[in-house]
């Protein structure tokens, strides 16, 4: 009686083990799933040249200086394209998580642009999660150099640009991002039998290397180029290093300009020509509103 | 009935009885607050959780804190981003442990209002690597409810976070943690 009774209660104590063990887990898996975003898609807000997915968060002061030096077949004259440089100042700051605006100035033509750029969905997983991220940019370019030109055409109105685009982009993993940017660029004035809109599509995306470095790719597919000039579709590859504050984009491309306006309509250097330009951009970021907790 | 039968309804009764004496003993609490700060001349790098999850069994003294990494909040923006891309890794490592016991529970009267000074020791899990942690704290009794504290010192390098030479000057190593948690009973 004893024996039968002993093995029965070991079994029951065996069982009433201290919940403990596996309470801390229980209790905070009983908290209801949640939406997760997905962060941290590319190192910077831009691609190369295209506006990346990445949103500044509110209260960040984005310092960006754009360097391009001159081409690399240009020949040992001209230093391999050293001696020469085009340059962009520009300023980005994020008003709230899903709203950037910037503004800048290239030496190219000194043009003066700004921008709009409105996150409608953010990739998420968990309840509500979405594939993908969609953000909404748009931007304006002004001409401010000398007109050049016939001089019945110099208007204000005639140095103005324009430029929407759609930026469709998936983190697939820790280190694969992928974007398409479907684009719009509208120019007030153009020569006779070109196009004032023009179409492209833009495919880039980033393979990160590690922690802190990573391979881009930033390319547009231009559907209706002018027919007055022959223009191509600009290509740049690079890396971007991520050094605490700053972020450094080195890179090799044949786009002309530094905004949208330009490197899609007046992209007249080819890669298979060697019309290639080595180019860094370097982006410091600011925290300069305080953070609520 | 006969009698092994009831012999076994009095054990299942006991226990259950037991059980249900045990719950009282219990105290937890899902708003618990992590910080940790890394002192340079150059740069500090503070943050807070807010939302850490903590329990103690005052019968054995058993402590157990778990923390989301993603909960911890930064000042700055792009230094959360950082911590959680490139040193906790918070995508591979979504949380923080801790699974250890007061050493000196008997100590504790926890019918009694009033402040005991305990040494907690117990295994902290962070980025997937244990370790043995040692840590003086304080209990703090009141009208049934417990209020833990702690402040301790943490080796970054022991839990495999590398710490870039680019950095180095910016991020120390000995990292404070400062646990400051108001515990409850755990209703069953």
């Amino acid at each position: 009686m004893r024996i039968k009774l002993a093995l029965p209660l070991l079994l029951i104590f065996a069982g009433a083990k201290p919940l403990l063990a596996q309470d801390i887990d229980t209790l905070l898996n009983e908290q209801k799933p949640k939406k997760e975003y997905v962060t941290a898609s590319f190192k910077s807000t831009r691609i190369i040249m295209t506006h990346s997915i990445e949103m500044l968060k509110p209260g960040i002061l984005d310092f960006r200086i754009l360097h391009r030096f001159g081409n690399v077949n240009s020949g040992a004259g001209e230093f391999f394209g050293l001696d020469q440089a085009t340059i962009r100042l520009g300023l980005d700051y994020g008003i709230s998580n899903n709203f950037t605006i910037g503004i800048g100035r290239g030496n190219y033509r000194k043009e003066l642009d700004g921008f709009l750029k409105y996150r409608l969905i953010q990739q998420a997983t968990g309840i509500g999660a979405s594939p993908i991220s969609l953000v909404l940019a748009g931007g304006t370019t002004l001409q401010t150099a000398k007109w050049v030109g016939a001089p019945k055409d110099e208007s204000f109105s005639n140095r103005l640009g324009y430029y929407g685009q759609i930026l469709a982009g998936r983190k697939f993993s820790e280190n694969l991002t992928l974007q398409l940017t479907p684009t719009i660029v509208h120019r007030n004035l153009v020569p006779i039998g070109d196009p004032n809109d023009m179409y492209a599509l833009g495919a880039g995306g980033r393979i990160k290397l590690s922690h802190r470095v990573s391979f881009n790719v930033d390319y547009y597919m231009v559907f209706n180029k002018d027919k007055s000039i022959k223009t191509y579709n600009p290509l740049s590859i690079g890396f971007d290093i991520e050094t605490g504050g700053h972020v450094f984009q080195l890179h090799l491309t044949n786009a002309i300009g530094m905004n949208e306006r330009a490197f899609i309509t007046e992209t007249t250097n080819r890669w298979s020509k060697g019309d290639i330009q080595f180019g860094f951009n370097i982006s410091r970021a600011f925290q300069v509103k305080k953070r609520k907790f | 009935m006969n009698r092994q039968k009831k012999s076994w309804l009095l054990v299942a009764f006991l226990m259950s009885a037991g059980m249900l004496c045990q719950a009282q003993d219990k105290y937890f609490t899902k708003t618990g607050k992590i910080s940790f700060y890394s002192i340079t001349s150059l740069e500090n790098v503070e943050a807070v959780n807010k939302t850490a999850g903590a329990i103690l069994d005052a019968k054995t003294g058993s402590v157990q804190f778990a923390a989301l990494m993603k909960g911890f909040e930064f000042k700055k923006a792009l230094m959360q981003e950082h911590f959680n891309e490139n040193y906790i890794e918070s995508d591979q490592y979504p949380k923080a442990e801790f699974r250890g016991s007061i050493i000196n529970n008997a100590d504790v009267n926890y019918a009694k209002d009033g402040t005991y000074p305990v040494k907690v020791k117990g295994q902290l899990t962070l980025h997937g690597t244990s370790k043995e942690v040692e840590a003086p704290g304080t209990l703090q009794i009141q009208g049934g409810k417990v209020d833990v504290s702690s402040t301790f010192t943490v080796l970054v390098s022991d839990f495999k976070i590398s710490i870039p030479s680019i950095v180095k000057d910016k991020i120390n190593n000995n990292v404070k943690v400062v646990v400051e948690a108001h515990l409850d009973p755990l209703k069953m």
